[in-house]
């Protein structure tokens, strides 16, 4: 007897199949078997269309099993389906990417103004738009002195980062994903003159060259943390929590640490690499001030982002955050994918990424320290626009995560958790990482991003704008179509068809 | 010790004796004082001594020079030889919290107490202690290939000792205890998945973290390595070995390496 039917169900087309048996290689979840002809195993498959992919005769379907529960709105397939296997396991449901949850998605809500007779709108192939932007402290004043006539700055310049468009890459833990993955991401943040987060795994060694577009994360486990792999980068990142499982820690099984992520990682291979929920050294944000400055002191002053997930408190936090000297703040919304956490923690912990922005800066602003710090926000960031209406809530910068690996292939068949992703993505195992080419995916990326680009200096273009930073936490140009009153009153934006003024 | 202490403000900048750095840190800020030892350190300077520490906090933090000592006469502030690697450290005097704290390679040896959170996530080196350690000592402490961090400390130990531990050595002598004391406190290894635990002193199983398990017999391979490491914590501090070796140590060390494997469903 078998209590839980499959998701999936997989047709092959035995007219149009000869054979090849390319699909049965194919799936890194074994669901095709092969012999004589293809016979296939459906409980297995996890829906992420490799085979469909790679068939060369377009043969095989793969559909929603059709298998239906009588319709309940209150116990759907999920819970059902949930308690069967837990009463069969006694375990903590896993899963991989972010919340799929139908919660109201605020992104989905906002609409953007653009410029109609009174004032011109701005054409971005003719002209030249601005995204170039700086990340990190601004100085509290700025002083010049007359050298020779001239007037010159009388200190150093601030240490900001530059990035020459407001779209980074998300961290992703090498060892979550595998080093063609990582690779890849390496050399498009290089390429797109931005910065990628390198996630908790560490910075293998052969990728040091990719150090100036790189910022080294300290999580809880300290992994891969030492002298040369924090001066590698450009800058440090305090993992206080992710989007997908605010408040626990990180659990990277045995089976996905083989000799090259131990290596890095700097701990002996198949055993697990457990993130304590909290750094045991933080305790308050009086205990996180020691740790920024203790990584500041360790890198010559370089900058350090504090990473936290958006949870209900979280413009208290984001201030403590920059008083505590952080130079950036990382804001991860409830939706933001991972590697692999428990189904409770992605699916019902957190906010949305849209509100973190807006309340924490609103609340800097109120507390005049907006310049202490730059807002990086990231959590579902799906496409340019989500990117452009973050950044006109407040955020200086967007990083995807997400978007990135669907760019290298991802389907979002949620089975990051089990290391057996076909697509080479989320996984160690060697003949499945050696199908992700990193130089392909990496142009990818690229691609991906530059067409945001262009997507985000039309909009701008249509807005009037020529520099995102006028962009930034400009409210007025948004408007909610479909959100209540009090959501609209923490966003700050008003509702559709509200005059400007 | 005294000529140190007799320099005063004047001398901010470094005093040279012989192969000796001198610096007096009374009132210096850490950024500052720090910003001297790397440059000293970068220059090639093999031996530092600074006067009159008063909680400056970082001192050595990230620092690489394989032959640098330093001496510290006063107090060091908090993360003292944080995520060094190489050099050696002694305090003479008490040191604060998060002591080698992702500490990578180096010794650091501390002539009075120490407090809370020494050696977290520290990966390779050694931390001698003299006296008593606070809470949380050792947390996460992991070991790599050759690489394999100790902790030794003299006294007894507060909660959470050795939680989260991954690999590595920690040793509690409990030396100087008063009748009754007990050696170390609750929660002791819990969640530890590597490394051991050697207590010269009595635990009662309800310190323990149930990831705990308690060895009947330490090996001989094993003892004669926690002998060798007890000889040279005692060369430091100018103890007799024979005095420690006067009780039998207890070895903790974890029942997994995998404690939390079973408990995900997928």
């Amino acid at each position: 007897m078998r209590m839980i039917q499959p998701d999936f169900r997989i047709v092959i087309d035995q007219e149009k199949c000869r054979k090849c048996g390319r699909c049965s290689f194919n799936c890194g979840f074994g669901a095709l078997r092969f012999s004589d002809r293809v016979i296939p195993e459906p409980e297995k498959c996890a829906g992420c269309h490799r085979c469909v992919s790679f068939c060369p005769e377009q043969a095989i379907t793969v559909e929603l099993n059709p298998l239906a529960f009588r319709p309940n709105d209150n116990w759907t397939p999920g819970h059902i389906k949930a308690i069967y296997k837990q009463a069969e396991t006694g375990g903590i449901l896993l899963t991989g990417m972010g919340n799929d949850k139908p919660y109201l998605i605020i992104n989905d809500h906002l609409l953007l103004d653009a410029c109609q007779v009174t004032n011109p709108s701005i054409d971005p192939l003719r002209e030249p738009m601005e995204l170039r932007t700086y990340l990190g402290r601004r100085p509290e004043k700025l002083e010049f002195k007359k050298d020779a006539g001239k007037w010159k700055p009388a200190g150093p310049p601030p240490s900001t980062l530059k990035v020459e468009l407001p779209i980074l890459f998300a961290p992703m833990s090498y060892g979550s994903i595998s080093y063609n993955a990582f690779q890849a991401l390496c050399m498009a943040a290089k390429e797109l003159d931005t910065l990628m987060y390198t996630g908790e795994g560490g910075l293998p060694k052969e990728l040091y060259p990719y150090g100036g577009h790189i910022i080294l994360q300290v999580a809880s486990g300290r992994f891969g943390v030492h002298p040369e792999s924090l001066n590698i980068g450009v800058g440090t990142q305090i993992k206080i929590g992710q989007g997908a499982k605010p408040g626990i820690g990180g659990h990277l099984p045995g089976e996905k640490i083989p000799s090259h992520i131990s290596k890095t990682r700097m701990i002996p291979e198949g055993t697990d690499a457990l993130s304590p929920a909290p750094h045991h050294d933080i305790y308050s944000i009086e205990d996180l001030r020691m740790l920024i400055y203790a990584l500041k002191e360790a890198t010559g002053y370089k900058p350090v982002c504090v990473k936290i997930a958006a949870v209900h408190n979280v413009a208290a936090i984001a201030s403590g955050i920059f008083r505590a000297g952080a130079d950036q703040v990382y804001l991860d919304g409830f939706r933001g994918g991972t590697g692999a956490a428990p189904f409770i923690t992605r699916d019902h912990l957190g906010i949305p990424v849209e509100l973190a922005v807006a309340v924490v800066d609103q609340r800097l602003r109120e507390e005049g320290i907006r310049h202490l710090g730059t807002i990086v926000a990231a959590g579902s960031v799906r496409s340019a626009a989500d990117a452009v209406k973050l950044i006109a809530l407040g955020a200086d910068a967007v990083a995807i995560g997400t978007a990135a690996l669907v760019a290298m292939g991802c389907h979002l068949c949620q089975k990051c958790h089990t290391g057996n992703c076909s697509w080479g993505i989320a996984t160690q195992k060697p003949e499945l990482v050696r199908r992700l080419d990193p130089e392909w995916a990496a142009e990818r990326l690229v691609n991906l991003v530059r067409g945001w680009e262009h997507e985000i200096k039309d909009v701008m273009g249509a807005m009037g704008i020529n520099a995102i930073e006028s962009l930034r936490g400009n409210r007025e140009r948004l408007r909610g179509l479909g959100l209540d009153h009090e959501t609209l009153k923490i966003l700050g934006v008003k509702p559709a068809g509200a005059p400007m003024g | 010790m005294e000529n140190i202490m007799e320099v005063g403000r004047e001398v901010l900048i470094p005093r040279r004796e012989e192969e000796k750095v001198i610096i007096d840190a009374r009132d210096v800020h850490y950024r500052d004082l720090n910003g001297q030892i790397r440059e000293l350190a970068q220059e090639g300077a093999s031996r530092i001594e600074l006067g009159n520490v008063n909680g400056q906090r970082y001192l050595g933090a990230g620092l690489t020079e394989k032959d640098l000592q330093i001496s510290i006469h006063g107090t060091p502030g908090n993360d003292l030889a944080a995520f060094m690697d190489g050099p050696r450290i002694e305090v003479f005097g008490n040191a604060q919290d998060a002591v080698s704290n992702t500490m990578n390679s180096g010794k650091v040896i501390i002539h009075g107490h120490a407090g809370d959170v020494l050696g977290y996530g520290m990966r390779g080196g050694r931390l001698y202690v003299r006296g008593n350690v606070g809470y949380r000592v050792g947390i996460h402490m992991k070991a790599y290939q050759k690489q394999a961090p100790v902790i030794i400390a003299g006294g007894t130990a507060g909660d959470f000792f050795g939680e989260y531990m991954a690999g590595g050595i920690l040793v509690l002598l409990g030396l100087e205890r008063k009748p009754e004391e007990k050696i170390v406190g609750d929660w002791v290894g819990t969640g530890i998945h590597g490394g051991a635990i050697y207590l010269r002193g009595e635990v009662e199983r309800h310190q323990l973290g149930k990831e705990v398990g308690i060895a009947e017999k330490i090996p001989d391979q094993e003892m004669k390595e926690l002998t060798a490491l007890l000889q040279d914590y005692c060369r430091e501090f100018e103890l007799d070995p024979e005095e420690i070796s006067d009780k039998p140590f207890l070895k903790l060390y974890p029942f997994s390496a995998r404690p939390y494997g079973k408990l995900y469903a997928y």
